[in-house]
């Protein structure tokens, strides 16, 4: 049927370190080296320069700004002014609180309904085992599309509330596709040991089959998490006007990027701080602000990337 | 498929009821909200047939036949947004794919681990930042503000907005793309790269191949199956061109060059409320994405891969 690539742990030996050049392999050249040093460091700089150059205006001083004449690339008076001042902007704190409430409340159901539902199919010959997973995959190709969705989820209310920029889009049946090909690959000796020893699905789900996945489960709740700090379009879709109630993407959009050098779009009217557009340093600071928690999130789960990521394609 | 453990139940055995009926219940939360938002939207789609009337419903509106195709096709907006999407698409099959395989052999060639990890993690990163944040990283670097200009301007020399210019409205998106998204695709690549057997290497060379008979001989086959998948992927996908990067941008270089199908289907089908005509539009891209996906599973087999599905 369909081929999945699936996250989780690399074992074989083609991943094992190879720190050192294997014998039969030639000595590099010099012109080799440097050109393959070369791009590597070029892409590096072409990834971290601008998110240098973000961090350190939004740390600048006004002088340094002005100084710098817009954005601040050496660091030249540091100050966390322009974090207070988002921080105590009412429109910042609320998007702020908006999109961390998504963000963990979409998260937590997500992932609840996911692995549940991968555990649910990855007992073999599990009642409409089948079924199920046909009516998964086929949403994978066939979609009612932008504007049939819009009207089930007015029709059902969701204009205006939070739970339409949640609920149409906490299942992803990819994710839920990852989870079982790990769930059906976890030990069997151990599934059938627990059984033994009466335990039922749901106590083998949550004291075998999960702690034997964690690397997978942290994996695909980052991709979850991620998913919702990032929404963007369904608040364009169903929460246009509350302006109280936009996440901070919202926010981030109409602020910096629509507030700064983007002709003709509208910039009164939002943010009640700033007449017209904020200063460099508070734009650079709500950018910052939304990297902020993939920043620290990302070091622990990327850790699960690097044990492997792809175990390559499996048939499901 | 894995295969059944002896212990383990035997498909088609139904003895512990009891078992099964937990089974189900585990599986019925996502049922039911695959049912909702995705089944139950299927049903809208008979919009695109009718003269949709929020307030009567899908129930009861006029039935239209294919009027609603018919308008859309008559519509020059329409065409135009055609034409941008497959245009952008051909340019990001030509320009974004080869990227992540070139980065992910120039990756396999690193010898530490350590730097592979570190640029691993880096190159990771922008996949995970949303599409407000990544064009609002480009407009601080390109736009007319950003700290290209101010470069420029210091020395001197003519400005150039990037960001609202629509002459180089393609370079721009794809190199958003490329930005965004070429490390985290390198991670397939590199994947299939280590399932190549090393012993292969080491045996070409003792027969004295070179570092780019290595590569041309054992390295691109290896590579073959995911790339022609990646393709078919990528084909399917031709009319979708990454959604919430244009309608972010359309507005600063126009419509004419930045509308592309599913833009158009929501300015006009949502934001003029014309839901029949948004419907139709979406069903058409639905329609002809199945069909490509189709015919570029068929080439696939027919160059002897796998593709997406097996025959």
């Amino acid at each position: 049927m369909t081929k999945v690539f699936t996250i989780g742990t690399r074992t074989s030996a083609p991943t094992t370190p190879r720190a050192r050049r294997p014998p039969w392999q030639e000595r590099p050249t010099v012109a080799g080296r440097s050109a393959k040093g070369l791009s590597l460091g070029g892409v590096l700089a072409v990834m971290l320069v601008p998110l240098w150059i973000v961090v350190v205006t939004s740390l600048s001083t006004p002088g340094a700004v002005n100084r710098a004449g817009g954005l601040v690339i050496w660091p030249d008076g540091l100050t966390l002014q322009a974090y207070r001042e988002i921080l105590t902007d009412p429109t910042v704190r609320t998007a702020l609180m908006v999109s961390l409430g998504i963000t963990v409340a979409g998260t937590a159901l997500s992932m609840v309904v996911s692995v549940l539902c991968a555990y649910g199919l990855s007992r073999p010959g599990s009642p409409g085992h089948r079924l199920v997973l046909a009516l998964l995959v086929v949403t994978m190709f066939v979609s009612g599309g932008l504007i049939p969705t819009f009207l089930v989820v007015t029709g059902l209310g969701g204009y205006g509330r939070w739970w339409a920029l949640v609920l149409p889009s906490a299942v992803s049946v990819f994710n839920i596709l990852v989870l079982r090909a790990f769930y059906t690959r976890t030990s069997a000796e151990l599934v059938d040991a627990a059984r033994m020893d009466g335990a039922g699905d749901w106590r083998i789900l949550w004291s075998v089959v999960l702690p034997a996945s964690r690397a997978v489960t942290a994996v695909i709740a980052l991709f979850y998490a991620v998913g919702y700090w990032n929404s963007f379009f369904t608040v364009m879709l169903y929460l246009p006007t509350d302006s109280e109630k936009w996440p901070l993407q919202y926010v981030l959009l109409t602020y910096v990027n629509r507030g700064a050098g983007m002709p003709g779009s509208v910039n009164a009217g939002f943010g009640m701080a700033y007449a017209r557009t904020a200063p460099l340093s508070t734009q650079m600071a709500v950018v910052v602000l939304t990297l902020v928690p993939l920043l620290v999130v990302y070091p622990f789960v990327q850790r699960h990337f690097r044990t492997g990521v792809l175990t390559g394609a499996v048939k499901g | 498929m894995t295969t059944p453990h002896p212990l383990q139940e035997r498909p088609g055995r139904r003895i512990r009821p009891r078992r099964d009926r937990s089974l189900l219940i585990m599986v019925a939360p996502a049922v039911v909200l695959l049912l909702v938002f995705n089944y139950a939207p299927l049903f809208g789609l008979f919009t695109a047939f009718q003269y949709y009337d929020p307030p009567v419903g899908v129930g009861n509106s006029e039935w239209a036949g294919f009027d609603q195709f018919r308008r859309l096709f008559a519509d020059p907006l329409f065409w135009g947004a055609l034409r941008n999407t497959l245009c952008l698409s051909l340019v990001q099959l030509v320009l974004f794919f080869p990227i992540p395989i070139a980065l992910a052999l120039l990756l396999n060639s690193v010898l530490s681990v350590r730097v592979r990890t570190f640029i691993q993690s880096v190159v990771y990163l922008p996949h995970f930042f949303s599409w407000v944040l990544v064009i609002t990283i480009f407009q601080q670097m390109l736009g007319g503000a950003g700290a290209l200009n101010q470069f420029l301007r210091s020395h001197d020399l003519q400005t150039w907005d990037i960001t609202t210019d629509p002459g180089t409205f393609v370079l721009l998106v794809t190199s958003q793309v490329v930005w965004k998204e070429a490390g985290w695709g390198i991670v397939v690549f590199l994947a299939a790269l280590s399932a190549i057997d090393p012993g292969l290497y080491e045996a070409a060379a003792v027969d004295g191949a070179g570092p780019f008979r290595r590569m041309w001989h054992i390295t691109l086959p290896g590579l073959r199956g995911v790339i022609v998948l990646m393709l078919v992927l990528r084909l399917g996908g031709a009319l979708s061109v990454g959604f919430e990067q244009f309608l972010i941008q359309r507005d600063a270089v126009g419509h004419e060059t930045a509308e592309v199908l599913d833009t158009y289907a929501f300015y006009y089908g949502i934001g003029t409320a014309d839901y029949s005509l948004g419907a139709a539009a979406g069903l058409f891209k639905s329609v002809i994405s199945l069909l490509l996906i189709w015919g570029a599973n068929r080439l696939a087999h027919s160059f002897g891969e796998d593709g997406l599905y097996r025959r």
